[in-house]
């Protein structure tokens, strides 16, 4: 399998992607704010689809789109926790300007037709060149350092906002870093691996951590752990089956083990309630 | 073999804003009309449930829907409801399912219910042999190529989403504002929430099929949400919410005939300034601390 070089920058940028996300994941999921991580995907698509009407950089249009919306929301939302009518509102509004920037790139080059929009919105992890591939980890590596950096500020003003302020924590501050933190995160799994993957590797396995465990530090790095295994093995069933997408083999992975969570959280619950009978 | 999705290739929507004859714009504001009716109705329910994240993820379900039954050979449509109802029960079982679990269980389930499905989506796509142009379509919609049957299929889906929604409107709204005291009178919430999620899926199974599934759900958020900063009251919220919804359609029709931009973006952009704009007003009407009006619920 790795001697294919595609495959080897599928590996390569898939795990440290998966890393970032999976870190993010638990406190986006810990904050409730997954549809936040939803809207700044399609963010992210919207800024691609605007750079490439102007005929600029794509990734520069990428992190400048959601950096900015993601302060934004954050600056809308009371107490930098934008509510999720806020977020919905901005969301349909940037949907609203990607068909804008949509239409004007069709309309701006003539015998394009919108595959480059579907790459943004479901990426191609296995189209991925080395150089891309590398900056796609280092981005990943640098964005997930950043979080670990204030990982115990922020956790302890997600779990418990009220007394963080009154102890003198920054917590709009501290709010705001992690949403742009998310913002770049978002905008480098979006182009690298799409829209699909970086909701479903933000979502499924900081939710599976969740209930596996309420221990902070272990969640932490059991949703880093749920979203590299996801990764390796989806990459690994996708190569074995042909007709398997890379990104629905992922998904499906992470979904698995997101169910798997769940049944045995329940199946806990239901042995300690024997237990205090 | 099928021509790719009825013909609903984003290409047209530039197609007919050169054509621009009469009949289709008749056709595209009457269909406004009841899409506008209908997601005003619903999406006042769905911003006071604080159910977004769930109405959006019900309107992108609605893609691995057609792009499955284009797969099987299906009718479209099939494809959409089928979709829509089987996510509304997804999210219903799965979303709100323990109570305890709180906003960030729901939050984390929701999102993965929708990648799944997006997942799905990419799958259907690529064994159907990769004809991803008509995705655009799907979530873009093209307002502007309506038929008559389409907006007379519309209508009676809204009569019948309307309806229902009268009928469980009152007990929906208890359920809505305060979940504990109403189960403790006796009222069924969780059957009233996988009503109501069953209704807003199929209201955008419905409309996604024709003005596609992003655009559903702009109606579906900026109105309702915009209403509910004016007025915390039922009733004139509901009306405010589907008159405001129903304005910023035609506007956004209207404007989009006479400009070289799509009808999605001025839809968007109309109600969002508003939204914006009334916001900006309450701020400054409000003292500092007075929070939307129903930040608490």
């Amino acid at each position: 399998m790795f001697a294919h070089e595609f495959m080897r920058n599928a590996y390569l940028a898939g795990t440290f992607v998966a890393l970032a996300c999976g870190l993010i994941g638990y406190f986006v999921v810990l904050r409730g704010q997954v549809f936040a991580g939803d809207a700044l995907s399609h963010v992210a698509f919207t800024g691609a689809l605007a750079a490439a009407a102007a005929g600029i950089d794509i990734r520069l249009g990428l992190f400048a789109a959601t950096i900015l919306v993601a302060l934004g929301m954050g600056g809308l939302g009371s107490r930098s926790r934008p509510d999720d009518v806020v977020i919905g509102s901005v969301f349909a509004w940037v949907l609203g300007l990607g068909v804008l920037f949509l239409s004007l790139f069709v309309n701006g080059s003539s015998g394009s037709d919108g595959t480059a929009a579907v790459r943004v919105l479901f990426g191609s992890i296995l189209g991925l060149s080395a150089a891309d591939a590398r900056l796609a980890a280092v981005i990943a590596i640098a964005a997930a350092s950043a979080l670990l950096a204030i990982a115990r500020p922020l956790l302890f003003s997600s779990l418990d906002p009220e007394v963080a302020r009154g102890l003198g924590m920054p917590v709009r501050a501290l709010g705001l870093g992690f949403f742009a933190i998310l913002a770049v995160v978002a905008a480098e799994a979006t182009q690298a691996v799409g829209a699909l993957l970086l909701l479903g590797l933000l979502a499924a396995p900081g939710g599976a951590a969740r209930l596996l465990t309420d221990n902070p530090w272990r969640g932490l790095a059991i949703s880093a752990a749920i979203a590299v295994g996801s990764t390796w093995l989806g990459l690994f069933l996708s190569y074995e089956i042909d007709s398997l997408p890379a990104g629905t083999a992922v998904i499906g992975v992470a979904t698995a083990a997101f169910a798997a969570a769940a049944l045995a959280r329940a199946n806990l619950g239901q042995v300690r309630r024997i237990g205090a009978r | 073999m099928r021509i790719e999705l009825a013909g609903l290739s984003w290409d047209l929507v530039s197609d007919f804003e050169q054509l621009t004859t009469y009949p289709f714009m008749v056709q595209a504001l009457e269909a406004g009309a009841i899409v506008a009716v209908m997601a005003g109705a619903i999406g006042w329910f769905m911003v006071l449930r604080r159910q977004t994240f769930a109405g959006h993820t019900l309107s992108v379900i609605a893609f691995p829907g057609a792009a499955g039954a284009t797969l099987a050979g299906l009718p479209i449509a099939l494809g959409y409801f089928g979709a829509c109802g089987l996510g509304a029960l997804a999210l219903s079982l799965f979303g709100r399912g323990g109570r305890e679990d709180g906003i960030a269980g729901e939050s984390a389930t929701i999102g993965t219910i929708q990648a799944f499905g997006l997942g799905l989506g990419f799958l259907f796509v690529v064994l159907y042999g990769g004809q991803l142009v008509g995705l655009e379509s799907l979530l873009f919609g093209t307002f502007l190529g309506i038929t008559a049957g389409q907006v007379q299929t519309l209508f009676w889906i809204a009569v019948a989403v309307l309806a229902v929604l009268a009928v469980i409107g009152r007990p929906l709204l208890f359920a809505s504002v305060d979940p504990g005291v109403a189960r403790a009178a006796g009222v069924p919430t969780r059957l009233l929430d996988l009503g109501f999620l069953l209704l807003l899926g199929a209201a955008v199974a419905a409309t996604a099929q024709i003005t596609g599934a992003l655009l559903v759900f702009a109606l579906l958020v900026t109105p309702p949400a915009t209403a509910q900063q004016i007025t915390a009251r039922p009733g004139p919220g509901l009306a405010l919410s589907v008159g405001l919804a129903l304005a910023v359609t035609w506007l956004g029709l209207a404007v989009a005939y006479f400009s070289p931009y799509p009808v999605g973006f001025w839809v968007t952009s109309i109600s969002f300034g508003l939204y914006v704009a009334v916001r900006a007003a309450r701020h400054l009407y409000d003292t500092r601390g007075a929070g939307p009006a129903l930040e608490t619920a």
